[in-house]
């Protein structure tokens, strides 16, 4: 067994209070502490249960939410897809049947997996936290070690409430300065990941630290951290501090009173001792970020938004220029041309990225006094039913309404599309959601990630170009 | 899950990098209630036009390719999303193992709770076997995970290492639930010890 001496990283600290046990081997039985569910990977997971006839165990250490599948319009009606309404009616059964709760689609709690959790104070630091899906990764801002699980190991921590797992590796990513304007957490996620790669956090948990992430509310961390799977990284997280606790403190799901107290000083031992060894490093510096786009169907594909799409033709390696070719030929983008460009047909807002209240700020701030460019179209879909409400209740409805967009409601919608939420073939997007991959939001669609500054920027030119926030609005 | 010994069958060359679980699955096929019959999903939107019928140009759609056991691929391969049924999609269709320099690390996880075995070997020597898989075209493999190795064409035999957990778990098809469930005395110490030391996660959820 892999045993740190000596001084330990916050991820060390994590997996040594989870083990179980440990074999011979080397592999451990990790306690999970959180599990949450979605009806898109869950179902399958409990139908396997219920013929094992094995009992679920601790479900009132579970929730559930319905975000997958779920349309974002019409929301009276059951949805038109036979495929989705049984899905969302399996996931009512079971859940109900094993006594888990679940937020259905007529809650006003419901919303995207990864943003309910945190809202709720259902994800705490220091926890180990699995669901069945990949941006669980989301919940690491908390200093949890949260990560995507299968549909077998969804029905193995339903039974066991345990995951088998060789300890990951441990890697520092060290942001220290200031962020420029209009330069978002987002951004740094983009940047973070074209440095290191798609596969660069393989087989590693990432530790964001330095003063840059000191500086980001708990929103922002969540977006740094949900992107983490995109640099191929088991998880990745961020000590809690102040901002953790004062974020957590009074959410419904969270400790109170006595209690409060006596978690409160257990989680502020949750860091990596100053000497901790990591067994990779990256550093980066803030203040020389700009806001950031992908230009590829990778999210490392990334260039600055005042950049240019590379050229294939100046790329030595052959393999790597024979992707880069079939990338833009995919893209429809010529190598060399400048990003700002770059015409946009549709435009998304939302996501469990970028679909908290701080982000539909931010993309109002751009919005205000402004007219979404003529043949474009764009959509805006709050991450829950509680971020919609508020974002009602301060007026950012009417923003995007009246520049044009279509407020919707909750669910995962055009990140995946897998409700009707689909960019049409040949489309292009600016996306503020986590995957450009080939047919992600729609077979044949075109997407450019992009922070929801830049979504609305892009909305408004037409263009992945930068506008600068409404002076009149002010 | 079934048990895997030995795999007899041709080898797809996919060298490509960065092949992604939406591309191995897309997501239309994900709102299925039945974890069977997830071949027809696989590579589906670069298997077939959107009118349906098959793409040519696909590798898969290509003598002598069309029925292949094994797949030979670049880095990365199966990064992105967690969904298993990218490795249903792959079993059902009759592909049980992937060879490649890199994989994504929660299909990593996922192919042998499901029973594809992933080897993962330097990259160069990858690329020799992709080599051989286009030159040798059609030409039976065989994985033989007992003796650790691959038996390509031409008798070239290439050794592959494998932690023993997961050689044992494809060998015996497992029920690693079963499994784990022997440990519940451990389990209970653990929670036990929990409710002292974190009392805050065993209240109730709130509601």
């Amino acid at each position: 067994m892999r045993q740190p001496l000596g001084p330990t990283t916050l991820f060390d600290k994590i997996w040594k209070s989870r083990i179980v046990m440990t074999t011979a081997q080397g592999e451990s039985l990790l306690y999970v502490d959180r599990h949450i569910l979605h009806e898109g990977a869950t179902p399958l997971a409990f139908a396997a249960l219920r013929v094992s006839g094995r009992a679920l165990h601790r479900p009132e250490a579970m929730i559930g939410v319905i975000d997958h599948t779920i349309p974002t319009i019409d929301r009276d009606r059951p949805p038109a897809d036979p495929q989705a309404r049984a899905m969302m009616a399996a996931f009512h059964r079971d859940t109900r049947d094993y006594g888990v709760t679940m937020f259905g689609e007529s809650d006003p709690r419901q919303g995207i997996v990864h943003v309910v959790g945190p809202e709720q104070g259902f994800t705490l630091p220091g926890t180990v936290m699995v669901c069945g899906d990949s941006h669980t990764s989301t919940h690491g801002a908390f200093g949890a070690f949260a990560f995507g699980i299968g549909t077998s190991e969804v029905e193995h921590v339903f039974a066991t409430r345990t995951v088998w797992r060789k300890k990951p590796a441990n890697m520092l990513v060290r942001i220290d300065g200031q962020l420029p304007e209009h330069v978002t957490a987002k951004d740094l996620a983009l940047a973070i990941i074209g440095r290191v790669g798609i596969s660069g956090g393989t087989g590693h948990v990432i530790e964001y630290a330095g003063s840059a992430i000191r500086a980001l509310s708990m929103q922002a961390r969540m977006t740094l951290c949900n992107m983490s799977i995109e640099a191929g990284a088991r998880a990745g997280l961020i000590a809690p501090d102040d901002t953790t606790f004062a974020y957590l403190r009074g959410l419904p799901m969270a400790p109170e009173g006595a209690m409060w107290e006596l978690a409160l000083a257990h989680w502020r031992t949750l860091r990596s001792d100053p000497s901790a060894r990591f067994d990779k490093t990256v550093e980066l510096d803030a203040a020389e970020l700009r806001p950031m786009v992908t230009w590829g169907t990778t999210p490392q594909d990334v260039v600055p938004i005042d950049g240019h799409v590379p050229d294939p033709a100046r790329e030595a390696d052959p393999q790597r220029r024979t992707a880069m070719e079939r990338a833009l030929e995919y893209m429809g983008l010529r190598g060399g041309m400048a990003v700002a460009d770059i015409q946009v047909d549709d435009v998304f807002i939302g996501s469990c990225t970028n679909g908290r209240i701080e982000d539909l700020r931010s993309a109002a701030t751009v919005l205000r006094g402004r007219k979404v460019a003529p043949g474009v179209r764009a959509i805006v879909v709050p991450g829950s039913g509680l971020v919609k409400q508020q974002a009602e209740r301060e007026g950012l409805d009417t923003v995007f309404l009246s520049a044009g967009f279509e407020w919707r409601a909750p669910g995962c919608s055009m990140c995946l599309a897998m409700n009707n939420d689909v960019v049409a073939p040949g489309n292009r997007c600016a996306s503020t959601s986590n995957r450009n991959f080939e047919g992600r939001q729609g077979r044949e669609a075109r997407t450019h990630l992009v922070s929801p500054v830049m979504a609305a920027s892009a909305a408004v030119t037409g263009r992945l170009a930068l506008v600068a926030p409404h002076e009149a609005a002010r | 899950m079934r048990a895997f010994d030995h795999l007899d069958g041709i080898a797809l060359p996919l060298f490509e990098d960065n092949i992604d679980t939406d591309q191995l699955c897309p997501k239309q096929h994900l709102k299925r209630l039945d974890r069977a019959g997830f071949g027809d999903a696989l590579f589906s939107d670069r298997r077939f036009n959107v009118d349906g019928s098959a793409d040519p140009t696909f590798i898969l759609n290509q003598t002598p390719w069309s029925r292949p056991a094994i797949i030979v691929a670049g880095d990365n391969f199966a990064c992105g999303s967690s969904r298993e049924h990218a490795v249903w999609a792959l079993v059902d269709f009759g592909i049980r193992c992937v060879i490649a320099p890199s994989f994504g690390d929660i299909f990593f996880q996922n192919s042998v709770n499901s029973g594809l075995l992933a080897i993962q070997l330097p990259r160069q020597q990858v690329a020799t076997l992709a080599a051989l898989a286009m030159t040798e075209a059609g030409k039976p493999w065989r994985i033989d995970l007992p003796a650790q190795r691959i038996i390509a064409p031409s008798h070239s035999t290439i050794a592959f290492a494998i932690e023993p957990e997961r050689k044992q778990r494809l060998l015996a098809g497992l029920d690693e639930i079963g499994i784990t469930l022997q440990q519940r005395p451990a389990i209970a110490d653990f929670e036990d010890r929990q409710k002292t030391t974190e009392p805050w996660l065993w209240q109730a959820n709130g509601n």
